[in-house]
C-alpha cells in the first residue's frame, strides 16, 4: 500500500496537464458503453437487446455501492405498479408442481431450449424444504415460510407479488423479477405460492 | 496446498452452523476436494502447451518463441502474474489469451478469426452437445498454451501493472461492468459475488471485492474442472458466468472480457498464483 501511494504521488508529479491519475467518469462511461456494444453477440434466445437496461436496472447498477433512500423508494413505487395478479383471482396452485419449479434452474440461457418453460431456480439461493440439503444462501431461508405467516388472502397476495416483482418490495433485490420479466408464467407463480404457503407443502411440515 | 488447508479450516469453522446430515455432505465434499489435489490432469495440458509454444505453426510456419507476453520477447516465467497489461504495439490492454491471439497473427501469420477460433477445449459450455466452435473432447491449442504459461507463474505474487492510463481506464470500466445489471434475470456479477460466505446450492461463492476471496479465486484459474473433464481458463470463467447471467454471448478476448479480468486481477493483487488448480 505505501509503495502504491508513493508511486501514485510520483506519477502525479510527473504528469502534466491532460494526464489524470484516474480516468474521468464520462470517459469511463463512454468506454463501458462501447464495450457493451462491441463485446457481446446474440446467440440463440440471448439477444444483445438484453443488454439495454430498464430504469430499475440502470439505477441499481449506478447506485450499486449505496442506494439512496429516495432512489429505492422511487424504484419500489414504479415496480409495484407492474404487478399483475391472475384474472382468475386464484393465487394458490399445486405445491407439488411448485417443488418441481423450485428445483429447476434452467431457462433463458443461450444454451436452453427457448420453448421449454423456465424453472424458478429457487433452491439455488434459498433453503425451502428440510429434505433438500443442496440449497444456496444468497436469499434467506424460506423453511416454514407459511407456518410462520399463515395463508390469508393478504399473505397470498404479498407472496405472489414478491415472486412476480421482488423489486416492488425491495429495490435492487438480488432476486429476478420473475413475473415482470416474463421468466415464469402466472400459473407457475401460483404453484410457487402454494409451495410456500400450503400447510401440506414440505416447506411447512 | 496452503490455500487448501485454510479452506479446510474455514469449512470446519462453519460446520457447526449446519444440520448433522448437511455436515456429512459438506465433509464428504471436502474429503473429495482434498483427494482431487493429489493428481491434477492439468499437467497433461501444461505439457502440450509447452510443445505448442516451440512448434512451427500457421502460414508463416513459425513458433511462438518470440512472443512478448509483457516481460520481453520469449519471456514466459512470471509473465502471467503480471497480466493483464498495456502493450504499446497494439495500443491495447491485453490479457494472456488476447495477447496470444496477437502473437499467433503477427508471428505465425494466422488470420485474427483463425487465431480466435476454438478458444476452449471440449464443448466450451458444460453439458452442451453441440457448440459452434468446438466439439466433444476436442483439444484447444489456446487452452493448452494458457495452462503451460500460467504454470510458469506458479508460486508468484499476483501483480498486474496499473501505471498506464489505459490500464486505469480498463480497471474503471471493469468495475462498472462488475456492477452492471441487465437481462431477464436482472443479474450482474455483483449478484453472486457481492457478499461474503454465500453459496449457490452447495457451491461457495467468492466475494470479488474482498481481497482474500479474490486472491483465492483469481489465483486458482486456470483450473482443471473435474465436473467437465476439461481445463478451463480465465476467459472461459468470464464467458461461462456471463452465460449463466442470461446475457448474450461474451466474445472471446473482447475488451469487456479483458476489462473484467483487469478489475479482478487488481482486486486479487498481492495473492499467490497456485494455478492451474483442480476444482470440483
Amino acid at each position: 500500500m505505501p509503495s502504491k501511494t508513493i508511486l501514485a504521488l510520483a506519477l502525479s508529479g510527473i504528469c502534466v496537464a491532460g494526464c489524470a491519475t484516474r480516468p474521468s467518469d464520462s470517459e469511463t462511461e463512454r468506454t463501458v458503453a462501447e464495450m457493451i456494444k462491441t463485446s457481446f453477440r446474440t446467440r440463440g434466445q440471448a439477444t444483445v437487446a438484453r443488454l439495454s437496461q430498464d430504469d430499475a436496472q440502470a439505477l441499481c447498477s449506478k447506485h450499486a455501492g449505496e442506494l439512496p433512500k429516495g432512489v429505492s423508494d422511487g424504484i419500489e413505487k414504479a415496480q409495484q405498479a407492474t404487478i399483475r395478479y391472475p384474472s382468475s383471482g386464484k393465487l394458490m396452485g399445486d405445491w407439488r408442481e411448485g417443488e418441481r419449479i423450485a428445483q429447476s434452474g434452467v431457462g433463458k440461457q443461450f444454451t436452453d431450449a427457448p420453448n421449454r418453460p423456465a424453472g424458478g431456480s429457487c433452491y439455488n439461493c434459498h433453503q425451502l424444504s428440510k429434505q433438500e440439503l443442496s440449497f444456496g444462501t444468497i436469499g434467506p431461508s424460506l423453511y416454514q415460510f407459511g407456518k410462520q405467516r399463515g395463508a390469508s388472502e393478504a399473505i397470498q397476495k404479498y407472496t405472489y407479488g414478491k415472486i412476480y416483482n421482488a423489486e416492488a418490495f425491495s429495490a435492487c433485490s438480488n432476486m429476478p423479477r420473475f413475473g415482470h420479466n416474463g421468466v415464469l408464467t402466472e400459473e407457475q407463480i401460483t404453484h410457487l405460492v402454494a409451495l410456500l404457503l400450503d400447510p401440506d407443502s414440505p416447506v411447512n411440515r | 496446498m496452503g490455500i487448501q488447508r485454510v479452506l479446510a479450516g474455514v469449512l470446519a469453522a462453519t460446520l457447526p452452523c449446519f444440520s448433522p446430515a448437511q455436515q456429512d455432505t459438506l465433509k464428504e465434499i471436502e474429503r473429495y476436494r482434498q483427494l482431487l489435489q493429489e493428481s491434477n490432469p492439468a499437467e497433461l495440458y501444461e505439457a502440450r502447451g509447452a510443445e505448442h509454444w516451440t512448434r512451427k505453426r500457421g502460414p508463416k510456419s513459425s513458433s511462438l518463441e518470440r512472443c512478448d507476453l509483457g516481460l520481453g520477447p520469449g519471456v514466459v516465467k512470471g509473465a502471467y502474474a503480471r497480466l493483464p497489461r498495456y502493450f504499446a504495439d497494439t495500443d491495447r490492454v491485453q490479457d494472456l489469451e488476447s495477447r496470444l491471439v496477437t502473437c499467433m497473427v503477427a508471428l505465425q501469420g494466422f488470420a485474427p478469426e483463425e487465431a480466435r477460433r476454438n478458444p476452449f477445449s471440449g464443448t466450451g459450455a458444460p453439458m452442451i452437445t453441440t457448440d459452434p466452435f468446438s466439439g466433444v473432447g476436442q483439444r484447444s491449442v489456446m487452452t493448452d498454451l494458457v495452462a503451460w504459461i500460467a504454470s510458469e507463474s506458479r508460486g508468484m505474487t499476483i501483480a498486474p501493472p496499473m501505471s498506464h492510463p489505459k490500464e486505469r481506464l480498463a480497471y474503471q470500466a471493469g468495475e462498472r461492468l462488475f456492477y452492471f445489471r441487465a437481462g431477464p434475470y436482472d443479474f450482474g456479477c455483483i449478484t453472486c459475488h457481492g457478499e461474503e460466505g454465500k453459496r449457490i446450492r452447495l457451491q461457495n461463492l467468492p466475494k470479488m471485492t474482498n481481497a482474500k476471496d479474490a486472491q483465492r479465486a483469481f489465483g486458482t484459474w486456470p483450473a482443471y474442472r473435474v465436473s467437465e473433464g476439461e481445463l478451463r481458463s480465465m476467459q472461459w470463467r468470464m464467458w461461462e458466468c456471463i452465460r449463466q447471467m442470461r446475457f448474450p454471448e461474451l466474445e472471446f478476448a473482447s475488451d469487456a472480457s479483458i476489462a473484467l479480468i483487469v478489475f479482478l486481477a487488481n482486486r486479487a493483487e498481492g495473492g499467490t498464483f497456485d494455478a492451474p488448480a483442480i476444482k470440483r
